[in-house]
């Protein structure tokens, strides 16, 4: 008996590869929505709200304040959302699941290349609000460097949400509910726009449960200086990740194999 | 694996979806080089089958072995070998034909990826169009590349799900071309259909599927002897003509099935003189008639 070999990196990349090839017809919009969308947040609050109401948050720059908060919207939205409807196009209405389970591949693998290729996408579309902020005085620093990585595994985490959420819902309609009870909420209170500790004390404590508010903390460390906490931090997401990766792959084994 | 193997063997399968019991204690052989049609009519159990086969269904009971693997716990290794193109159109309609045969030249590790998608595209007949985005093709030229993506690897076990169902005439008998010739290639072929011409033109051996198990097996010709006769007699007429005209020959040991407007009496070479209608209209048994005969009245 020849032993069946699990999550064998040919087949990610395969598997990858068919996402690089469908993402070289649409990446123009994507990459413009992706560089326009800070840029737009950047000037209607950052320089809104910045040069009328609040000057600076900490010490730091209103702007720039802004500026870093906004890698973690760029990530959750380059992941949560094209992981949710992306997997369930694919499944319901495109049948490619049906396609690529019927060749040597498991939904184990499936899911983990959906998953690093999402992750890999918005660890560059996370640093363009950076760069964006740069222009507004951002100054460069070494730890930034960072960036992409901290980008990267929380956008792991996201789409595995996405996937999961993608294998669970009947219709495509019920993903109203997820943007609007789960995603918007995080992205709110992920002290992007306003710092959490002027929230009442029952949010701080569930802003430290929200996995957006940990990499916003990150990126501004990257950018403003880095704590020791923020190991802990890091951790946390890294977890988080390996934890819903399991869950999408258990809910998206049960969805496509029946 | 020794060629003694067979390319498919399943013993005792069963599949229940709450209390539909779609797959009902199916046994079936499929020797190598052979082009087997698994004709029956919807809900006989061929689309789980299927699914069984590509691993996306798990059997609640019986045994499965493709190529010599155990399913599920080897059918990574048996998929590695089979070649699967599905009912519905799954292509990436916005890439490339070539791309699309790429993509899965990788996902089934073919060494030469560009000398697969060459040799496929030479099959599909669509070399010349091999840089157009597959939304660009007619829908023939969609189904000719979803037979093509289905042979990157160069499969030793075609699975082939109602290949040609929905399509026009022209575009079936195109795929019908392909397939024949992939068939006198000695690619093991498992066609599952319900169009009785299609088993007809392309199977070596038929086996016809009802109620989630097999009930004849043979060849066009051997089934056509057995469960119909030499020649069928079609009588049409209204129907209160047609009621009279089947009760007598049945009362006479013949047997009769409905036929759209008319009845067909079948192996009417066997009735006694006089007995069939002159006004019928007499041509050789087919599938048709054993089909209909084998699964009953009321199918499809």
């Amino acid at each position: 008996m020849k032993p069946v070999r699990r999550l064998e990196p040919a087949v990610i990349l395969a598997v990858m590869g068919r996402e690089f090839a469908n993402f070289r017809t649409f990446w123009k919009s994507t990459a413009f929505t992706s560089t326009f969308e800070p840029v737009v947040y950047l000037f209607a609050f950052g320089l809104g709200l910045g040069s009328t109401l609040v000057t600076d948050v900490d010490g730091i720059e209103y702007v720039q304040f802004v500026g870093t908060g906004l890698v973690a919207t760029a990530v959750v939205f380059s992941s949560a959302l094209p992981a949710m409807f992306g997997t369930f196009v694919k499944e319901r209405f495109q049948r490619t699941y049906d396609a690529i389970l019927a060749a040597p591949v498991d939904v184990e693998e499936l899911v983990t290349a959906e998953m690093l290729w999402i992750g890999l996408r918005s660890a560059v579309f996370g640093c363009f609000p950076l760069i964006v902020t740069m222009f507004f005085g951002l100054e460069p620093k070494i730890t930034m460097l960072l960036v992409p990585i901290f980008a990267f595994v929380t956008a792991l985490a996201f789409s595995a949400f996405g996937i999961t959420m993608a294998a669970s819902v009947s219709k495509i309609d019920q993903f109203n509910y997820v943007t609007t009870l789960v995603i918007t909420p995080l992205f709110l209170v992920a002290g992007t726009f306003f710092p959490i500790d002027q929230l009442p004390d029952g949010f701080q404590i569930a802003a430290q449960f929200n996995p957006l508010y940990q990499l916003v903390e990150l990126v501004r460390g990257a950018c403003f200086g880095l704590e020791a906490v923020d190991i802990l931090r890091f951790a946390g997401l890294v977890a988080l990740a390996i934890v819903l990766w399991r869950v999408a792959i258990r809910r998206l084994t049960s969805r496509l194999i029946i | 694996m020794t060629a003694l193997v067979p390319a498919i063997e399943i013993h005792g399968l069963t599949k229940s979806f709450g209390p539909i019991k779609a797959v009902d204690g199916l046994d079936l052989v499929v020797d190598k080089g052979v082009c087997l049609g698994l004709l029956g009519p919807n809900g006989a159990g061929k689309s789980t089958t299927m699914k069984m086969l590509t691993g996306q269904a798990i059997a609640d009971s019986g045994e499965i072995r493709v190529l010599g693997f155990d399913l599920p716990s080897e059918g990574k290794n048996a998929r590695a070998s089979m070649g699967v193109v599905p009912q519905l159109d799954n292509l990436d309609i916005d890439v490339t034909v070539e791309e699309n045969l790429a993509i899965f030249a990788r996902l089934y590790r073919v060494e030469d990826v560009g000398a697969a998608v060459d040799r496929t595209l030479e099959i599909a007949r669509l070399t010349d169009r091999r840089k157009d985005a597959v939304d660009k093709l007619s829908g023939g030229m969609r189904r000719r590349l979803l037979l093509a993506r289905g042979l990157v690897h160069d499969p030793k076990l075609l699975l082939l799900d109602e290949p040609t169902v929905g399509l026009d005439p022209q575009i079936r008998t195109e795929l019908w071309t392909l397939i024949e010739r992939l068939r006198s290639s000695g690619t093991t072929i498992l066609m599952s259909t319900h169009y009785i011409e299609e088993a007809e033109r392309l199977a070596d051996e038929v086996a016809v599927m009802a109620n989630g198990k097999v009930i004849a097996r043979a060849t066009p010709a051997e089934l056509i002897a057995e469960h119909a006769g030499k020649s069928t007699a079609e009588v049409y007429g209204p129907p209160d003509r047609l009621a009279e005209v089947r009760s007598m020959v049945e009362d006479a040991g013949l047997r009769v099935r409905p036929a759209g407007p008319a009845i067909a009496i079948v192996a009417a070479e066997t009735a006694a003189p006089g007995l069939i209608p002159e006004d019928a209209i007499h041509r050789a048994g087919s599938l048709e008639d054993v089909f209909v005969m084998l699964t009953g009245e009321d199918a499809e």
